[in-house]
């Protein structure tokens, strides 16, 4: 069997861990990983890339929302292994030297939060959805698109508001080499 | 979260030949939506997990008798969004974006949402009595808080509700799963996939413990049908049914010639409502027939002390959708 094996010994917790190559917004990063480790925590407690936030830990309130090669995913549901080869993008990858990404301008224009505990998260489903030639461009099409993506403090007026705002305005390209 | 033994299957043959050992330790993930979530919470203790996202699973294709065949891998989102779906299933579109969120149908696969597990808080916590969990135990929700749980195909062992909308939509729709297990493929039709829960609510369907699911081909599409989903919840969107209705009718001359319905959220497995089918067929497509269907359809539910205000929402749910895929018939 030629089977890539990362594991033998899933019932001795935490025991067997697996070398993972992980692309974060432009950066290679070598990780010693258990099977069961969720990107959430990968990003968060191995990479120091804690812009992204733990909810509800269960694909429920999409304050863990990254980007998947292009597409918002729940990074809580994700394990972190099956993300090699893929490129991930998470809010500290939004914005470049050549200033603030559209979606987050727009989002302090509007004052689209108030604790911001779930910004980062709807900040990265709004840029997804703006990316997306499937979802309507109405604001009720926005709205459903959003859904998974819970604002306790009930910002979802504004939230709305600034990414109508941000449709359409480019993002101004870097002014270095790197990309972001 | 517990930990597990992870390995990538290249092919087919490999993840059939690799889900060794007893049921229940083995687990293949697609999108994990589910699985995760569900390791969590303890209520799943896979041993070891078998990815198989690198099978050529993505393709929708149509075949050359007219259905369309469905790769077990393609996402909830690129089949809602697929052209073959939008144009001639437009139903199974409404009803996979009825469904979660954007994120989970995004990560969500077709052979998962067809595997995915009741949302029954006590199937969810391992502290209460569950026949589904741990067979033997009880079941707490018959005497407890099922305000959402199940008015058909229920037992005295579980009343979990199945949580699927795409499901309902190709339980009307008619059709057919392709299993591959280590002796070679099967068929098995799409409404005896799931089993009902009777004495035994542990055992959810007919996929056998080293099986997988490769495709799911859907019946062509029927000639002239409009249809509709419709899913009535406790907030917009982002919610599971309360009661949801699939409709297909086709209607000729002010008469319904064939019709399909299906219902979400008030059973214990996507429900094809055989009889009321057969009551619409050959009568006019007016309201009067509709709820007549809809009495048929909800005439052998057993609502417990909170759910029994779905029978009244069910019932207006049939009526709606079948109103709303009647007018949407070619031919009215």
């Amino acid at each position: 069997m030629n089977m890539k094996e990362y594991s033998r010994q899933g019932d001795e917790a935490g025991s067997a861990e697996t070398a993972v190559t992980l692309s974060v917004n432009g950066e290679m990063h070598q990780l010693r990983i258990s099977p069961n480790v969720v990107l959430l925590d990968a990003l968060r407690d191995r990479l120091g890339l804690t812009g992204t936030k733990k909810g509800c830990d269960h694909g429920q309130c999409g304050a863990c929302t990254v980007h998947l090669d292009g597409q918002a995913i729940n990074s809580c549901l994700k394990l972190a292994v099956m993300c090699e080869g893929h490129e991930v993008t998470t809010v500290e990858g939004l914005a470049n030297d050549a200033g603030l990404h559209p979606v987050q301008q727009a989002f302090l224009e509007h004052d689209a939060y108030q604790c911001g505990f779930c910004t980062p998260g709807q900040m990265m489903s709004a840029t997804a959805l703006l990316e997306d030639e499937r979802i309507g461009t109405d604001d009720a099409a926005v709205r459903e698109a959003m859904s998974g993506n819970i604002c306790r403090c009930g910002a979802y007026k504004n939230i709305l508001a600034a990414i109508q705002t941000a449709r359409g305005q480019g993002q101004a390209a870097p002014t270095a080499g790197k990309t972001s | 979260m517990r930990n597990f033994a992870f390995s990538s299957a290249e092919n087919v043959d490999q993840a059939v030949s690799s889900e060794r050992g007893n049921a229940g330790e083995a687990s293949y993930i697609a999108g994990g939506t589910t699985l995760i979530d569900l390791v969590k919470l303890d209520v799943m203790r896979p041993v070891q997990v078998i990815d198989l996202n690198r099978l050529p699973l993505r393709e929708v294709e149509r075949l050359d008798d007219g259905r369309l065949r469905i790769g077990a891998l393609v996402s909830n989102t690129d089949l809602a969004h697929h052209p073959l779906v939008t144009q001639h299933y437009p139903l199974l579109s409404q009803a996979l974006l009825a469904g979660a969120s954007t994120q989970l149908r995004n990560m969500a696969s077709t052979g998962g949402n067809v595997m995915q597990r009741t949302r029954c808080p006590y199937f969810r916590d391992v502290a209460a009595a569950c026949n589904k969990r741990a067979p033997g135990s009880g079941c707490d929700a018959l005497e407890g808080v099922n305000r959402m749980h199940a008015l058909l195909g229920t037992s005295e062992h579980c009343i979990a509700t199945h949580p699927s909308d795409m499901c309902v939509a190709m339980t009307a729709l008619g059709a057919t799963l392709t299993l591959e297990g280590p002796n070679g493929t099967r068929e098995i039709a799409f409404g005896d996939f799931h089993r009902l829960p009777m004495d035994r609510p542990d055992l959810e369907h007919e996929l056998e413990p080293d099986e997988l699911i490769t495709h799911v081909t859907l019946d062509t599409p029927v000639v002239g049908g409009g249809s509709h989903y419709l899913k009535l919840r406790d907030r917009a969107s982002y919610e599971f049914a309360l009661a949801s209705a699939a409709a297909m009718v086709a209607v000729e001359d002010g008469v319904i010639r064939e019709a399909r319905l299906a219902l979400g959220g008030v059973a214990t497995k996507p429900w094809r409502a055989v009889e009321a089918e057969q009551a619409l067929a050959g009568k006019p497509a007016r309201t009067e027939s509709f709820e007549k269907a809809a009495e048929i359809a909800l005439s052998d539910a057993v609502p417990r002390e909170h759910n029994a205000f779905k029978v009244p929402l069910a019932r207006q749910a049939i009526v709606r959708a079948l109103e709303k895929a009647s007018a949407a018939s070619k031919h009215h």
